[in-house]
């Protein structure tokens, strides 16, 4: 074994890439409290006070700084500090903290409309550059796109398409620069481009072509290292090195990317073999250790890119989604929890609770009692977790898989994802009433159906027509999804993540759906009740009047909750019958982060009688007021809808409830909050976001923002700093179910 | 079976009680009251004007909640109104949740119309709400007699369940010295208490009897302030303590 290794357990590891395998022969499982973890070093504090300052500065101007000279690039930029002499973990995406960079890649257009919100102007270069010389993706996707996705995309039926920004959802395996070093997987990427030989058919060729960029990304990594002062060629020899390494690789894919979310894997079990080995030594402290879990933390906390006003109002809040994934089991059900799990939450007390990186805890039956306690009280101190079934997850990805984003499993290094964004199941609802017609804009966006003309809806019929269209609506979505992605790997490939991949990935085609629990309802009124819609001159029914009473989604009711999962199978099945590009596996998700408040806004009113232009419920989530049965009723109707044969890109729930309606006690709640999680997880569900506040707390941030800067709230699928909402968004936020009781 | 089909008033469910009972319970709001408690916040389950429920039908609502009942003694919770009201429902329900091993706590005032020993035999916990300790006072914040309570309490005392005290602060009435020993001195007569609780009066319920078109009697009495609550609790242990 190399001497980087020394006291490391052989295993499958040694001979080949296998990071997975390397943790299952070395880590230390930890079954105690929380008792260990010390606070901040004066290094961190220093470090942290400055960030402060600077975080402070940056709200006031929404962009402390642009990098209008350079494009982003791996290795385009000086090395960048935060506080030199006191950075136990280095390295800045561009020469300063909170820089931001010029990533034209995706679309010029979208840069100039960046640059002029902030009153900054391009360099001539890259300027005539991205206009005469080189296209970019969003010119790519332009020149292929059909007309049907381009009506379907202007009128909402499709949004937030990655076609005009980086796609992001892409985890490269970071860790493997700490455990191999550069040189190795450089040496293995040779192998596998020679491995790629004749006949060179165009997947072959594909595929060669992306392998050599890959190689020279590697070497552009190891080269931005160095900038920093340090030699990345061979394995990381201690724990601040592996930290450091990892943090490189995750460095380098943000400094080439975009990506709306651009994860950091998991690597709490990595780490801490790291630290165990050295503490084992006597080469460190426990408070070294946190120093450098504080410091790395900071790091991924000041990661910015450059968006656009309208992106803003799409993903309110500058979220990178640096989600990291803690926690879980191997697939021998024995705990991942390690000391470095309660290190990385504990940075949400050292430094303050913050919206990233996205901390997400593998939830499972099996993970220990001290862990379950320990995650539910930083949940009712914090609000910065949100929790994910490990048990329905750990099955079809191993024990070696991450989130992307907010919901999204992939086995680290092994699958990569075409992220999909999401289609609105309301409109096309609406459409099968109104004959493919759009309600707001009027034009025809979809060929072939009548207008429903009935004076009281008649359930067969609709349901009918609804699924007619959502087969066509499959067809556009698809068809969008690979000319996006084909465009993409084209313009604007991922070299540095990719590098971090095996040669032969599997790639999921990440599918998306808004406004479930809004056609629920629609479709149930219609079923139970009577919905009677008024029509307009042109025929399109701008309203609906409801008679009688009718079961609505969240109340655990068997009739209407099997109408939404009638609706994500039909919908999922018709995705699956359309080829996609590079051989992806389609999955579906059903998310909308804060997006639900952008559809909604473009939508009519619906025949559940949400009117024209109120936005969604997040993600899975009943409609606000709706769920009439309390909480578990409601967490009921989300865990029917199917995970492992259906939904396989996740299942987002956001749960709010305020602190007395937990327990009287700090240690009631705690212990309420995980019989809450175990039962939940124990039927299947798949995501829960946990938010222990009050409504007048809230209410109180929305009009006294300096009051309550920390003030983080999870808002499907990611956490969020409440001042950094909307108007808008935060009266949605506190019109939402909040579980309380008198 | 008999019991499947009888069928009971219940105002509403609630999934996901936390203040009424051990762990995470599912709440049963029994429609029906013979008390008229001037500081009543759910006078809408004073008549017995809920929805009617087939006990199979409660029971299964209340399956589907099961899993999350495993720890620290979660179940069931009847409340209401008064569950003792309904006395065959009641019974025939508690006698399938223990089939299903299911924990029962019984929120009551303890006026009902009888078979308490039955009832107490199937329960696990009773939640007992003294509305006032001493029976005038009683008599004229509930418009009853305290005499049903305390015959209540004689079979509670002979069933050894465990009990939690429950006891709503209002202020101007509970939160004086003399009222905290006569409580005390009161509830030296429960065997088996293993909790007292303080809930300090809220205005929460008074929309409900503006919706309800009931005069509130208590519309003018003030909160009462949850430091003061539990500063009050602090001082009535240490007089129980003295006695």
């Amino acid at each position: 074994m190399r001497e980087e290794w020394n006291l490391f357990q052989d295993g499958i590891w040694t001979k080949e890439i296998n990071v997975s395998d390397f943790i299952l022969n070395n880590y230390k499982k930890y079954d105690g409290t929380e008792e260990f973890l010390v606070g901040t070093t004066d290094k961190t504090k220093s470090v942290w006070n400055k960030c402060t300052s600077l975080l402070k500065e940056e709200l006031e101007k929404k962009v402390l700084d642009i990098d209008t000279e350079h494009m982003s690039a791996i290795d385009a930029f000086e090395a960048g500090y935060i506080n030199e002499q006191d950075d136990v973990i280095v390295g800045l995406q561009t020469d300063a903290p909170l820089k931001r960079s010029v990533n034209p890649y995706g679309g010029i257009r979208m840069v100039y409309q960046e640059l002029d919100a902030y009153g900054y102007k391009l360099n001539e270069h890259v300027d005539t550059y991205f206009n005469k010389y080189r296209k970019t993706h969003n010119q790519g996707v332009f020149d292929a796109y059909p007309t049907s996705v381009k009506k379907a995309r202007h009128v909402g039926l499709l949004t937030g398409l990655p076609d005009a920004y980086g796609r992001g959802r892409i985890i490269g395996d970071y860790r493997r620069i700490a455990l191999y070093g550069i040189d190795f997987l450089i040496e293995q990427k040779k192998k596998d481009f020679e491995a790629l030989d004749s006949p060179m058919t165009e997947k072959t060729i594909q595929l060669k072509e992306d392998v050599s960029g890959q190689i020279r990304a590697l070497e552009e990594i190891k080269s931005m290292a160095k900038r920093y002062g340090f030699d990345i060629s061979n394995p990381a020899k201690n724990a601040r090195e592996a930290v450091q390494w990892t943090y490189f690789g995750y460095l380098a894919a943000v400094k080439e990317n975009n990506g709306a979310a651009m994860s950091l894997g998991r690597v709490d079990a990595f780490f801490d073999i790291y630290f165990e080995r050295d503490l084992k030594a006597g080469f460190i402290t426990e408070s070294e250790i946190q120093e450098i879990i504080d410091q790395f933390v900071i790091k991924l906390r000041l990661v910015r890119h450059l968006r656009t006003p309208d992106y803003d109002e799409l993903f309110s809040g500058d979220p990178t989604w640096v989600t990291a994934s803690i926690g879980g089991v191997t697939e021998q059900n024995e705990s991942l929890v390690t000391k470095t799990s309660y290190r990385i939450l504990h940075t949400l007390t050292n430094l303050d609770p913050a919206p990233e990186p996205n901390m997400t805890v593998l939830w499972s039956e099996y993970l220990p009692e001290t862990f379950k306690k320990y995650c539910a009280r930083m949940s009712i101190e914090t609000d910065a977790i949100q929790y994910e079934n490990d048990d329905i997850m750990r099955p079809l990805y191993g024990s070696d898989y991450a989130i992307a984003c907010c919901v999204s499993a992939m086995r680290i290094g092994r699958d990569m994802q075409f992220f999909g964004a999401r289609c609105n199941l309301v409109k096309a609802l609406l459409y099968s009433i109104n004959g493919g017609v759009d309600e707001v804009k009027n034009d025809l966006v979809i060929e072939g159906f009548d207008k429903n003309t009935d004076e009281i809806l008649d359930y067969d019929k609709v349901h009918d027509a609804y699924f007619k269209m959502l087969e066509k609506v499959a067809t556009i979505y698809s068809d969008a999804m690979n000319v996006i992605h084909y465009m993409h790997d084209k313009y604007a490939y991922e070299y540095s993540q990719m590098a971090l991949h095996d040669t032969v990935v599997r790639r999921l085609m990440a599918y998306g759906v808004a406004g479930l629990s809004v056609v629920a309802d629609s479709l149930s009124a219609i079923k139970y009740a009577k919905v009677r819609p008024v029509r307009n001159e042109l025929g399109i029914a701008v309203d609906f009047l409801i008679e009688g009473e009718f079961p609505k989604y969240g109340n655990d009711d068997d009739r209407v909750d099997s109408l939404a999962k009638e609706v994500l199978e039909k919908f999922y099945h018709e995705l699956q019958s359309h080829a996609c590009y590079r051989e992806a596996v389609p999955t579906l998700s059903v998310l909308t982060i804060t997006s639900n408040v952008v559809y909604g806004s473009k939508t009519g009113s619906s025949p559940d009688g949400r009117k024209k232009g109120e936005p969604f419920a997040p993600g899975a989530n009943p409609m606000h007021g709706r769920d009439m049965s309390g909480a578990i009723a409601a967490l009921n109707s989300v865990a029917k809808l199917d995970y492992t044969s259906c939904c396989r890109d996740g299942i987002s729930n956001t749960f709010s409830i305020i602190p007395s309606s937990l327990g009287h006690s700090k240690e009631e709640q705690i212990e309420n909050l995980v019989s809450l999680l175990d039962g939940y997880f124990i039927q299947n569900a798949h995501h829960l976001n946990v938010n222990v506040l009050n409504r007048e707390t809230l209410i109180d941030a929305m009009n006294n923002p300096s009051k309550y800067p920390l003030l983080t709230i999870r808002v499907s699928g990611y956490a969020v700093r409440f001042n950094r909402l909307t108007r808008k968004q935060q009266e949605e936020v506190i019109s939402r179910t909040f579980h309380e009781r008198i | 079976m008999k019991e499947f089909n009888m069928t009971g008033f219940i105002d509403s469910i609630e999934t996901f009680g936390l203040v009424d009972g051990p762990g995470i319970r599912s709440v049963l709001f029994f429609s029906g009251c013979a008390l008229r408690c001037k500081f009543c916040h759910n006078p809408e389950m004073w008549k017995k004007t809920g929805k009617e429920y087939s006990v199979d039908d409660v029971l299964k609502l209340i399956l589907k909640s099961k899993p999350y009942f495993k720890r620290n003694n979660g179940g069931v919770t009847f409340s209401g109104g008064e569950p003792l009201l309904q006395v065959d429902f009641l019974i025939g329900l508690s006698r399938l949740l223990k089939q299903e091993n299911i924990h029962i706590a019984l929120d009551t005032a303890g006026v009902g119309i009888g078979r308490y020993e039955e009832i107490l035999n199937l329960v696990d916990l009773v939640l007992f709400d003294v509305k006032y300790a001493e029976k005038n006072g009683y008599k004229k914040l509930t418009g009853n007699e305290i005499f049903e309570s305390e015959k209540f309490i004689d079979c509670l005392n002979q069933s050894s369940k465990p009990v939690w005290i429950r006891q709503v602060i209002v202020p101007g009435l509970m939160d004086n010295e003399d009222y905290l020993k006569q409580l005390a001195v009161y509830l030296k007569k429960i065997k088996n208490i293993e909790k007292i609780e303080f809930l300090p009066f809220h205005h929460l319920g008074f929309s409900k009897y503006d919706a309800l078109g009931i005069s509130n009697p208590f519309v003018d009495v003030q909160e009462m302030d949850k430091l003061d609550c539990e500063n009050l609790y602090q001082r009535f242990l240490e007089i129980r303590d003295q006695l």
